[in-house]
């Protein structure tokens, strides 16, 4: 019998949002809490004996990454006597005030600190969250990639990563090049991945969207399933904060580690020329303004930082929540920190 | 017209897509850490039961649907309208059959159903989980027959037909779950 769509049915969706009964609850396990304390000791250790400084920098600054699709939280501070109002910025992640520090002489520097990213909520998501950043002065690409490989063997003990350019990664499991591939050939290899996008892709001209719509659809599931992998050189127009470097294709020196078919950490090879970063920061904000976003401020304290000198130097984010999902076998983000978003 | 942002996106919402009512059933969040946020969703059409997959981009936005839920007493069957009164503000709402569908089975004279509205529109009706209606008519049961696992068609008083076991007779009050449409047992008067 075909059954119509029942009231009951209607209720019980409703009441999922309406149950807050529960809500002082911590969403995750006591036992995991102490999972949680054993990795962050571990993964402080591992630093600690390759001779890292553990550093603290501000949550809140004047400061924060210009990037298209990650919006921070703001927040206005009353002007004093005789000064604008000011407004500061939630740090989506250390990476400004870590380089200044580089800048300023740090030799080998990591935090573990609480980073913000409005809007961000899912299974693998929470607005606020715990990321493990670090920098070593003088690390090639080459080097930055191993010490990552290094600390997935040793805190997950599943073998070492395999390394596999982007480029690899995109011709193995979607089937088209993507750095030359020209967009309706990626629309084609999404539809015959079965992969939904929005209609309102279809205007825009945009091929990083088409190659994230690629890559969560249908490569990055296949990625670390076996052991850990580093994807590497990522497309030029993704460089973000990393090098670019010269060739056909150029490649950013950017490269990601996935576990289990989840992305864990994000490195590059650091981009020191400031008047690159100048340009980016004008072409990332051109691109906000025609999407509607509010732009952020392309000036800052690391420009200045980088004015003076940034040394050669490979840097890593990575979600510490999502570590400890992929070592425990958790399948939400909020069977691994205690109290989520909506329960904060 | 009212709309939903992406990040009003959850899970119960009830949207309006090429004029038809939606509810979201499920809406996963992912985003490359750099990259685009998607939302993709299921939605399922609230007059037809199938199940739309669509995905969106953050900025993306759906019209918001009106939609109601209300108790209705059903009144009588005029043809292929079935006619239910509001318990509450006993305004009258006109159902097709097609609206009611496998429904009709149930539906005795007095009955409280709840009726989802669409623009002030009846969409669909839910009868209560159990019902008892009177037989009508069935083949004659084998005395002091009590197993329950050998069935014959009956047909109640709506004209619904269905299993039941046996030991069944014409003028017994039998009880029917109306999720599954299964009997559960027969009701003394």
């Amino acid at each position: 019998m075909k059954k119509a769509l029942s009231a009951q049915f209607l209720a019980s969706v409703l009441q999922e949002q309406l149950d807050t009964s529960d809500q002082w609850r911590p969403s995750a396990a006591l036992e995991m809490l102490r999972r949680r304390a054993e990795l962050l000791a571990a993964v402080r250790q591992f630093f600690d004996r390759r001779g890292f400084l553990e550093v603290d920098t501000p949550a809140i600054s004047a400061d924060t990454v210009v990037d298209r699709h990650i919006e921070p939280f703001s927040t206005g501070v009353p002007a004093e006597v005789g000064k604008p109002p000011r407004r500061l910025w939630l740090q989506t992640s250390p990476e400004f005030a870590m380089k200044r520090l580089l800048a300023a002489g740090a030799e080998a520097i990591y935090q573990i600190c609480r980073v913000f990213r409005l809007g961000e909520r899912g299974p693998l998501h929470n607005p606020e969250f715990t990321m493990v950043e670090w920098y070593r002065r003088g690390d090639s690409y080459q080097q930055g990639m191993s010490l990552l490989a290094e600390l997935a063997e040793e805190t997950l003990g599943r073998g070492r990563a395999e390394r596999i350019a982007y480029a690899e990664a995109f011709e193995r499991y979607a089937g088209v090049d993507p750095h030359r591939a020209p967009i309706a050939e990626l629309r084609e290899a999404a539809r015959g991945h079965g992969i939904t996008w929005p209609e309102s892709m279809e205007a825009d001209d945009d091929r990083d969207a088409w190659l994230d719509l690629l890559l969560t659809g249908c490569v990055q599931p296949n990625l670390g399933v076996d052991r850990p992998a580093i994807v590497y050189d990522y497309p030029a127009g993704q460089c973000a904060l990393a090098q670019v470097r010269e060739g056909d294709p150029p490649a950013a020196e950017r490269f990601e580690l996935f576990v289990d078919g989840i992305e864990l950490a994000n490195g590059y090879h650091e981009l020191r020329d400031p008047n690159e970063l100048r340009r980016r920061n004008q072409r990332i904000n051109r691109l906000r303004r025609a999407e509607g976003k509010n732009t952020l401020p392309e000036r800052s304290r690391l420009l200045r930082a980088m004015d003076s000198g940034l040394p050669e130097c490979t840097g890593v984010a990575m979600g510490f929540d999502r570590l400890l999902m992929v070592a425990a076998g958790a399948t939400t983000i909020e069977q691994v920190i205690p109290f989520p978003f909506e329960r904060a | 017209m009212a709309t939903y942002n992406t990040s009003e996106f959850r899970k119960g919402l009830k949207v309006q897509i090429d004029g038809d009512p939606y509810l979201m059933i499920q809406c996963d969040f992912v985003k490359p850490g750099k990259g685009q946020a998607l939302y993709k969703c299921k939605l399922k059409n609230l007059i037809r039961n199938t199940v739309l997959d669509r995905t969106y981009k953050s900025g993306d936005s759906i019209e918001a649907a009106d939609i109601e839920e209300i108790e209705a007493q059903f009144l009588y069957r005029q043809q292929d309208q079935f006619v239910f009164m509001c318990t509450e503000s006993y305004e009258q709402y006109e159902l097709t059959a097609d609206q009611v569908d496998e429904n009709w089975k149930y539906l005795k004279e007095g009955m409280v159903c709840s009726i989802l509205l669409f623009n002030n529109r009846p969409i669909t009706i839910t009868p209560p989980n159990h019902v008892v209606l009177r037989v009508e008519y069935c083949e004659p049961g084998v005395r002091g027959n009590t197993a329950t696992n050998v069935t014959k068609p009956v047909r109640v008083e709506t004209g619904g037909e269905f299993q039941c076991p046996v030991f069944v007779e014409i003028g017994d009050l039998i009880r029917i779950d109306t999720r599954t449409g299964e009997y559960i047992e027969r009701v003394k008067e």
